[in-house]
């Protein structure tokens, strides 16, 4: 599943480390997140877009 | 108190609590390993009484029961990645560990090597299998 994590993470100046606190996972779960590699339960996918005020579906993109 | 305070607070605990919990693993399984070799070697060396032994035994599983509720409280503090990581490295040490402990057993049973098959091998196996499947699964997602 892609993501774009990274750009909205970049245009609010936030490290990876602060967005992992803000939403209580470690820096390793936000690296693999936005590297495609780990896809998030939905309780965190909730906590990333609320950190960047927008819905899951602008978060993430779905690849059948 | 701000969001912000509040959040830095609420992952530094987090953090911390981590850290905590990882080392009582460590403790707990030093413990573990020293109560192992008193049984062991203090049998041996130290007393003749079988009753010692018994009571000896006794604190080495009661010891054993906590490093396992210790290293099974570490996983469920671990976020998501950490927890899948953990699981996938203990299904691969599972897995491996009675494939390969059959097969090394059938090599005793068999007389195809010329010691007895020792548990210990197969405790030493499990050990270095665990660790090198969480360092490969936690390259694989980093």
């Amino acid at each position: 599943m892609k993501n774009n994590i990274k750009e909205l993470r970049n245009a609010i100046k936030l490290t990876q480390g602060d967005l992992a606190e803000r939403i209580e996972v470690s820096r390793q779960t936000i690296n693999a997140i936005e590297k495609g590699k780990f896809d998030p339960s939905l309780p965190t996918a909730f906590r990333l877009a609320a950190v960047f005020n927008c819905t899951i579906e602008e978060l993430f993109i779905y690849e059948s | 108190m701000s969001s912000e305070l509040y959040i830095n607070q609420k992952s530094n605990s987090m953090k911390s609590k981590l850290i905590e919990s990882r080392n009582r693993v460590a403790k707990w399984s030093v413990a573990w390993i020293l109560t192992t070799a008193l049984v062991t070697f203090g049998s041996q060396f130290l007393w003749e009484s079988q009753i010692i032994t018994v009571l000896t035994i006794i604190l080495s599983l009661a010891v054993g029961v906590g490093m396992v509720m210790a290293n099974r409280n570490f996983v469920n503090e671990g976020d998501e990645l950490q927890r899948k990581i953990q699981l996938e490295s203990m299904g691969l040490t599972l897995g491996l560990s009675v494939v390969v402990g059959i097969a090394y057993a059938q090599l005793d049973t068999t007389d195809l090597i010329a010691q007895d098959a020792e548990i210990s091998f197969l405790v030493l196996f499990m050990g270095l299998t665990y660790i090198l499947c969480v360092f490969f699964n936690a390259r694989k997602y980093s």
